[in-house]
């Protein structure tokens, strides 16, 4: 990493640390959703910019996670967070590698399809088997325990800008440590070489399918984590998380971030969700101006922000 | 019966996913969102009508218009969208019309607000008929058969006209249909308003039966999906079977086991681009 990048890491981890200070609770409840948001995306875009693939079936493992979260704290005594997590990243783990396994023998358009379909299979599930999942009307997700306390004492506000913000940020400091690893090992550098050449990665010995697979198992936990952390918060998951425009915000958010780079992703997180939070004061039709800048994005900028920020590296981000 | 109604307008949407694909390669997110739009113009337009004093059997026809008139509203999206990415990465395309998607949603929502409106009893103003023991209204064969004379004038359109010659060849091959002179700008805006037509055409048709919905777009989107993926990518013949498949199956899912509904054609959809990715009448294998 450049020592500027260093820098400007160090810069948003301090300031991530200070916020609950500074802003109101509303602010930083924001927050909150945003770092549930950057592990998923962190996710995402192992499959998107590393991989070369556009799952628009995402909101899957993203649900799948929210989910059993709030199916082990209502009807199991389970309240650990920690629990909750590893529940979820071995599920969404059982889930993706079938998934997986079949997706990745697919690239460009059938595998967006594909994993659209699949999507959109849970998210029939959800919605019908309502002894399960309570239907349309979601699933209460009961206030977990974190490290082993239960926090009973805090308000719901004091909690979630307390305790709960900073363990989804180190929970996401982990998960962008983690991902960092995964990106710069020998793995990452030959999932670039299946991205950019399938066919001499083949001659070199390279599995095109096994690193794809890899990639989407991967990416599927960390949407699980991600999924867990955002259902927690709201204290209720229902059935749009599954839903296939969801898994299009999802694409949305690592594209207006930039998939080009590491942290373009949760740029993008943080971006999303303060914009939407803003327009929809002022004007409650977010998507109008949300699908322009999408649209604008796709024309002009489809390197995101951070290639905006990098215009020498543009050029490579648009080809990828 | 139902689900032949349901078909019939499953397969002008799809259609005009099909004919966009086939052509400009592009996946377009937005027909569903068209098909909205066509249902609430469509609305308004009949109620237009009524109000203005037509008689409620002639309701056909400014339903029919406002469906083919809002086809239009595919101009300015391919000149002010689409035209930019035909040469790009297919997932570049694909969000774009999932741009599009969103912002027609809150277009619509603009413009007629969330509440659903209908054209209220208009739809059984022409009876129903007996048919294999069950009473079925009479406009939905009006539909069923409108959609049929559809299918057949796109066939003719496209295998029989020169027109549809230049149409097909610049599918086959863009770059030899550019070098013998057709003008690809124009086969493009022609295809993809012929798309967004069949689009508002089918939301049209099928507002005197039901009510308008925010959502009904996007949930279109995902049914019309399911077609074009089982009858194949890109093929007109493929839509009128997919449509069949998916229309029939709901109607006896639902009879039989509700809650097996939509999932059931997810799993075949499923099944169809695993074990035959090109689809039931697809022929380019890109998979």
């Amino acid at each position: 990493m450049s020592p500027l990048g260093s820098a400007a890491l160090a810069g948003s981890l301090g300031a991530a640390l200070a916020l609950p200070h500074v802003l109101p609770a509303y602010h930083t409840t924001l927050m909150l959703p945003v770092m549930a948001y950057g592990i998923v995306l962190l996710g995402l875009n192992l499959l998107f910019g590393y991989a070369g693939l556009v799952s628009f079936g995402h909101a899957l493992f993203l649900a799948l996670g929210a989910y059993t979260g709030a199916f082990l704290t209502t009807h199991t005594g389970v309240r650990s967070l920690e629990a909750i997590l590893l529940v979820a990243a071995a599920g969404a783990a059982a889930v993706a590698a079938p998934i997986g396994a079949l997706c990745a023998r697919y690239v460009k358009i059938y595998f967006g399809m594909l994993t659209l379909a699949f999507g959109m299979v849970f998210y029939t599930f959800v919605l019908k088997f309502y002894d399960l999942t309570g239907g349309d009307e979601g699933m209460r997700f009961a206030r977990p325990s974190l490290l082993g306390r239960a926090f009973a004492d805090l308000s719901k506000t004091t909690y979630l800008v307390g305790p709960y913000y900073y363990y989804s940020l180190a929970l996401l400091v982990l998960a962008a440590a983690l991902m960092w690893r995964i990106v710069h090992s020998p793995f990452g550098l030959c999932l670039r070489t299946v991205r950019d050449n399938p066919l001499k990665a083949r001659s070199l010995g390279l599995s095109v399918a096994g690193y794809r697979w890899a990639a989407f198992v991967i990416s599927a936990v960390y949407a699980a984590a991600g999924g867990v952390l955002l259902g927690a918060p709201t204290g209720n998951v229902d059935p749009t998380l599954a839903y296939w425009t969801h898994s299009g915000h999802l694409v949305f958010m690592t594209l207006l971030g930039g998939f080009g780079s590491f942290f373009g992703p949760v740029v993008g997180a943080v971006v999303f969700i303060y914009l939407q939070d803003a327009v929809m004061s002022v004007f409650p039709y977010w998507r109008l101006v949300f699908g322009a800048v999408l649209a604008a994005l796709v024309l002009f900028a489809p390197g995101g922000l951070a290639g905006l920020l990098a215009p020498g590296r543009r050029r490579s981000a648009a080809r990828a | 019966m139902g689900g032949l109604f349901h078909a019939a307008v499953l397969f002008l949407v799809a259609a005009g996913l099909q004919v966009v694909f086939g052509v400009s390669k592009i996946f377009n997110l937005a027909c569903g969102s068209f098909y909205a739009l066509g249902a609430y113009v469509g609305v308004s337009a009949v109620q237009w009508f009524v109000r203005a004093g037509g008689p409620p059997a002639l309701f056909p026809l400014p339903l029919v218009a406002a469906g083919l008139l809002t086809g239009l509203a595919g101009l300015p999206v391919e000149r002010g969208l689409l035209r930019f990415i035909y040469d790009r990465d297919e997932s570049f395309q694909l969000l774009l019309t999932f741009a599009v998607v969103l912002m027609l949603e809150d277009v619509i929502r603009m413009i007629w607000g969330t509440a659903p409106t209908s054209t209220a009893g208009l739809y059984l103003v022409y009876g129903q008929v007996q048919l294999l023991g069950a009473s079925v209204p009479t406009y939905n064969l009006l539909v069923i058969g409108a959609s049929l004379a559809i299918a057949a004038g796109i066939g003719w359109l496209l295998t029989r006209t020169a027109t549809g010659k230049i149409v097909r060849a610049a599918a086959e091959n863009r770059e030899m249909a550019e070098a013998l002179g057709v003008d690809m700008r124009r086969v493009y805006l022609g295809v993809f308003t012929l798309g967004s037509t069949l689009g508002t055409l089918g939301g049209a048709l099928v507002i005197p039966s039901t009510a308008t919905m925010s959502e009904m777009g996007i949930e279109l989107i995902v049914e019309a999906f399911a077609v074009v993926v089982i009858g194949g990518l890109g093929s007109v013949r493929g839509a009128v079977a997919g449509a069949l498949v998916v229309g029939i199956l709901r109607a006896v899912a639902i009879a039989v086991y509700p809650a097996l509904e939509m999932l059931l054609v997810y799993l075949i959809v499923i099944g169809v681009l695993l074990l035959r990715p090109r689809g039931l009448f697809g022929r380019a294998a890109t998979a």
